[in-house]
Formats: C-alpha cells, structure tokens, sequence
C-alpha cells in the first residue's frame, strides 16, 4: 500500500511535448510508473514518447481511463492546467511548476472547494511510491520500497533524507512533496491522515521549514488523534535571516508567523520526535522496526 | 517586492483611496520647492526606504516651514537608517517623500492578505493604528480582527460595514475606501496592501496616512510596467547579479560562503553551521533552471566576498541540477578567480561521484566529505 498513488495509478502529463515534460515523463516511464497520455491543445491524434495526445484534459481521460495527471508547463499556463484537470475529474493532480502567481493560485483553490482532487503541489518535486508509481522531478537512484512515509516542503531535503533511509535499510512507503509555496494543494494534514490509514506505513517524516501554518497545523492534528505511528520532524531555518526571502515563497516570514524554533515547540509538545539535522532523522526513526 | 511609501500611495490614489498631498525630492532644494506644490500649515519628511519601522528609527520627521524641510531632508538623505527590519547593515535613504501633515483624530490599522488556506482575499483590521501597532499585536493578537472578503463582488458591502463597526468605524468612506482597496490588491497581485495609519482626520476625512504595498514577484509577467521597480528591492549588488543566474543569493555577516541546491537544503546547511559555532557569509538555493555557467556565476560572488574564508559545498544532485552541473560549475569560478579559496564539499545523489571527479581532477583545493556534518565541522575549523 501506500498513499494517493500506486501501481494502479494511470498518469498523463499535461506540457508533456516541452523540453522538461518530455525528459521527465520518460524518466517516468523508464523508472516503471504507467504513463497513458499527454495532453497538448492543437496535437490531439498525434503521438509523443510513443504515448497519443489529446487536445484537452477531458479528451485524455476518456480515451486513456487517466485517474492522475502531472502539471509540468511554464508557470503563467499552470493555473488553467491545474484548473483543467481539476474540472475534469482528475484524482491526483502534481504541479512541479515554480513561481505561479499566488493570485492565480486562489482560483485554483476555489476550484478544488468544487471538486475531490487532490492537488500536490504547485512548485513541489512531486510523489514518489518506491517501485509503483513517480509523479514529478525527483531522483529515484536511492528510493527503496518500505515503510517510512514522507512529507515535505523540501525538495532537496526529501531527497537527502530518503537517501539516508534507504541507506540504513528503511525503505519508502510514499514521499509526497507538498510544494513550498505559500498557497497550495494538499497539506501535512491531508498527508497525516492518509499515512495514519496505510498499513504499509510504520513512521512518518515531516520536514519543514519558517514561514505558513504546516507545522502548527500538524501538530494540532496529532494532538487531536491517537496517531499510532511515531512521527519525525525536521523544521530548518532556525538561523536564517529575518524577513528576507530565503528561495520558497512560503518561508516570507510576515507578520504573526512563528519562527522555526516555535514550530519546533509545538511539534515536540505534540509528541513528535525532533531531529536537529537532516543528519539525525535516521537515528530518530530508529525505534521503528526495518521491513524485512 | 515591495512598493516605497510613494509608489503604494501613488497606486491607491489611482483607485480613488484618499491620501495625503505630497511629492518626492532627492535633494534638498527639491524637497523646499516641493512645500509650494503642497501647500500646507505642516509638512512632514518621510525616508523612502523599503524596510519597515523607520518612525522609531528617525525616518519621520515633522518640520512648519519649507526652509525646516529642506534642514531635515539634507540629515536624512544619504544617511543610512537602521531599523528593526533592516539587519544591522541598513539601508540607505536616497530618496525622501514631503508631504502635508495632516491632524489626526483616530488611526486605525488595515491590512489585505491572502488566506494562506483559502486563496481568499482577508481584511485584517484594528482600532489601535500607528507606529507601535506591530508591537501591541505582537502582544495581543485579538487587537486584530478578521474578515473574509472574497475576491470580487458587492455583496460583501453590508458584512463590511457591519465588520467595520465592530472596530468602531461608522461611516460610509471607510467601507468603499476598502472595497476600492480590494480591486487594487486583486488586479495588481499583490500579496499584501497595508495601510497604517488609515485615520479620521480632525476635520472628518478618512485618509491613507501610510501605505505599504508588496507586489508577488512571481507575476510580474503580467505587470511589465513594474519591471523598472524590481531593481530597487533593497538588495546588494552581488544579490541582484546572483538573481540574474538563477540564485536566490541572500548576504550574511560570517565567513563561510555556502554553495548548496535547494531552499530547504541551503537552510538546514545555514542551521548546521551555526550550532557548529560557524557563521555563513551567504544563504545560497541554486534554482532548478539554473546552468553550470549561472552557478559558476554564484561561486565567483562568493570568491569575490572578501570576508569568506572557506566555501562549504553541500549538495543533494536531483532533478535537474546534478552533482557534476554544480561541480563543472564551482570549476569554472576557480578558472577565472585568482582567490582560491579552500573548498570543503559534500556530495550527494544524483550523479555524486562524478562531480567529486571533476572537483579532484580539475585540482580544486578541495576536502571530500561523506556526511553534512563532518562537511560542516570541518568548513568551521578552517573558518574560525
């Protein structure tokens, strides 16, 4: 098992005929996740990748049965693709653009207050289910089947963490990249409790950093369920400059937001194990038993 | 990026949101001739500087005649204003806004942001404006109240009103004032409109005091004519040469020059370095897009920081940004700087062992690591 995609999970990319959509669905593919389609207005009938394209969203998922569909186009374009296959019913839908305007981010959610789509994303690495299913730009080279779920505002946190897992033998149930814009799809909550259903999940590892309400919220929610599952955290950005932009729009520290080492608090007090460094998240799972 | 205090009263006005009558001047003489434009009892001489709290930092100053305008302009042009949000360097204030002082009967604060949740526009709003508003909601954030006001649409027009008078504003300026405000903050994607103080005059006018506007960076494509204003957001020369290569470059006060990919990684290098008694001369997220010739760019701002001793290279390759692109990339800095600095690397992921080839065989001055943490330690020894 694992969370929101799998080996049953069909994926056409809409942006699939561009430079970074070409070379990412055939890494994809390679990497032995189902690819059905692409979607590119104007190039319906014809073929990329040695998959068809269709003109619309709605188009593709008729003629393909996709139930997921990976955002990869330039940013001023991603709001109406995310919008799109919102509206066409899409499951799982992955933004990796960076830089959407946040404006055109608010109708994205006002859209998916309309819908059941999961949206992951935008401005995130994407979702990884170790030997079932990639949706994204991440490396797969150290990912290993397993048990440790991870969510994360860092992509390439997320990647040296699952390095370090896979290292000392712990696998990967699902890493999801939940993006490190300030506004955006599914939260550590919406992942927390998907982690909590999936038998195949034995500990969680949520890495986050300054600026938003991720962390707070997460460790809200923990307090408010028995959890049953030991959970880690990495919150960087303990030292980082104040008020300065540091790369993720969500880390503007404005007004009223808590510094790294608050959300650190909250998260402790909510029975969650703290790892300083990326270094130490091993060694806090470590009470979590390897899969054989 | 932020709008100056001109610039974000300029836009209100432009939406029929009151303001007080005033000009810019970079000079003395300017801000003398500007009180006759103005025509006023009182003037009032704000440095336009991006960073907030400057009234407590000297940035605001009262002055009765035109010639007391020009004596505070010439102090403060030039000068350069330390205040709570400028870091211990400060900024200089290169131009300054005359404007009539107005008598003020009540100030409130009012403020328009983004749910982070929702998308949906929210009105923050308190009776108790003025320069020490940030404190007093530090300490007692229900001073502040709440409203959702949606994107568009009148019929948010009587919860307002009815919103407003619950910080006991009964009239009907202030509500269309706000509503106007609204479709600023909307077409012209901003992340924030904050207005501070918004005031009742003695004389019974609801006007914008102070203004501070932040447009979202990210879609500037759509506002060209903002483009000229991107070159004035407080940062230093080597920050805006490292934006231009696709680096989100952020200058600290030590002496440990941080290459590292990815905001989250650049941050976790930035907390090691710290709790191993270091000091980082730079905060560095080298963007996917980014090229080996744009991270070379980067590398050689660090070589060129006289105050680095050490570059620490932490990198996770992935995506598209590789451990062997980063590696060709620090090469090309060392081909082209005479100031080789010693390098202490860490390689991980995507492509590890070839970068660390390229490092070693190009004969870069470099110690290889194989953890964060020995890489750090050692970064901070040669430093200290």
């Amino acid at each position: 098992m694992s969370i929101f995609v799998n080996a049953d999970t069909r994926v056409i990319v809409q942006g699939m005929t561009g430079r970074a959509g070409t070379f990412y669905t055939d890494q994809a593919m390679r990497y032995g996740a189902t690819y059905v389609g692409g979607v590119r207005p104007g190039k319906g009938g014809r073929r990329h990748l040695d998959l068809p394209l269709f003109n619309s969203v709605s188009e593709a998922v008729e003629g393909t049965g996709a139930n997921a569909s990976l955002v990869i186009v330039p940013a001023p374009f991603a709001a109406n693709a995310m919008i799109e296959a919102i509206e066409a019913g899409i499951g799982v839908v992955v933004c990796v653009t960076e830089r959407v305007p946040q404006h055109d981010m608010a109708r994205v959610k006002a859209a998916l207050r309309q819908s059941d789509t999961m949206l992951i994303g935008p401005n995130s690495q994407g979702i990884l289910t170790p030997g079932q299913c990639k949706i994204g730009v991440m490396p797969t080279v150290d990912a290993k089947p397993g048990n440790i779920g991870i969510a994360s505002r860092s992509a390439s946190l997320t990647s040296e963490i699952l390095a370090q897992c896979s290292k000392a033998g712990l696998g990967q149930s699902t890493t999801v990249g939940i993006g490190g814009d300030t506004l955006h799809g599914v939260d550590f909550v919406d992942c927390l409790k998907r982690f909590k259903d999936d038998p195949e999940t034995e500990a969680v590892v949520l890495v986050g950093e300054i600026g938003g309400r991720e962390e707070e919220e997460a460790a809200a929610y923990l307090k408010s369920v028995n959890f049953g599952k030991p959970v880690v955290a990495l919150v960087v950005g303990r030292h980082a400059p104040e008020g300065r932009r540091m790369g993720h729009a969500g880390t503007l520290s404005t007004f009223g937001l808590a510094s790294a080492a608050e959300k650190i608090d909250v998260l402790r007090d909510a029975g969650v194990a703290i790892a300083n460094t990326a270094d130490d998240v091993v060694a806090a799972i470590g009470t979590v038993p390897v899969p054989a | 990026m932020y709008f100056s205090e001109h610039l974000s009263k300029e836009m209100l006005s432009q939406y029929g949101i009151a303001v007080p009558a005033g000009r810019l001047a970079r000079s003395a003489d300017e801000a003398a001739q500007a009180c006759a434009a103005i025509a006023a009892r009182k003037y009032v001489v704000k440095a336009q500087i991006v960073a907030g709290g400057r009234g407590l930092a000297g940035g605001v100053k009262f002055a009765a005649t035109p010639s007391a305008v020009a004596d505070e302009a010439r102090k403060m042009l030039g000068s350069t204003l330390v205040t709570a949000q400028t870091g211990s360097s400060g900024e200089l204030v290169s131009s300054i806004y005359v404007e009539q002082a107005m008598d003020l009967a009540q100030s409130y604060f009012i403020a328009l942001a983004l749910d982070t949740a929702t998308g949906e526009v929210l009105l923050l709003a308190s009776s108790e404006g003025g320069v020490e508003f940030e404190q007093r909601s530090k300490m007692d954030p229900d001073t502040v109240k709440r409203m959702t006001l949606g994107r568009d649409g009148p019929d948010t027009r009587s919860q307002l009103t009815d919103f407003l008078k619950g910080i006991g504003i009964e009239a009907d300026a202030p509500v269309n004032m706000i509503l106007a405000a609204r479709e600023a903050f909307v077409e012209n994607d901003m992340t924030l409109l904050e207005i501070n103080p918004f005031a009742r005059t003695s004389d019974g006018k609801w006007v914008a005091i102070d203004a501070k506007i932040a447009i979202d960076g990210s879609a500037l494509f759509r506002h060209p004519e903002f483009e000229p204003l991107v070159e004035k957001q407080g940062l230093t020369a080597t920050e805006m040469e490292a934006a231009r290569n696709n680096i989100n470059l952020v200058r600290m006060e030590g002496n440990i020059g941080i290459v590292s990919n990815g905001a989250g990684l650049g941050l976790a290098t930035t907390d090691m370095i710290f709790d191993a008694g270091g000091a980082p001369a730079n905060f560095m997220d080298i963007r996917t897009t980014a090229t080996s010739f744009d991270i070379g760019k980067g590398v050689s701002l660090l070589l060129d920081e006289p105050k680095a001793k050490v570059i620490l290279l932490n990198v996770h390759g992935g995506g598209m940004t590789s451990c062997d692109t980063v590696a060709e990339g620090l090469t090309f800095a060392y081909s082209r700087s005479k100031r080789h600095l010693p390098v202490v690397a860490r390689l991980a992921g995507l492509n590890a062992e070839w970068g660390t080839r390229i490092l070693r065989e190009r004969k870069i001055p470099v110690e290889i690591h194989d953890t964060m943490t020995a890489a750090v330690a050692r970064a901070v020894e040669i430093a200290r």
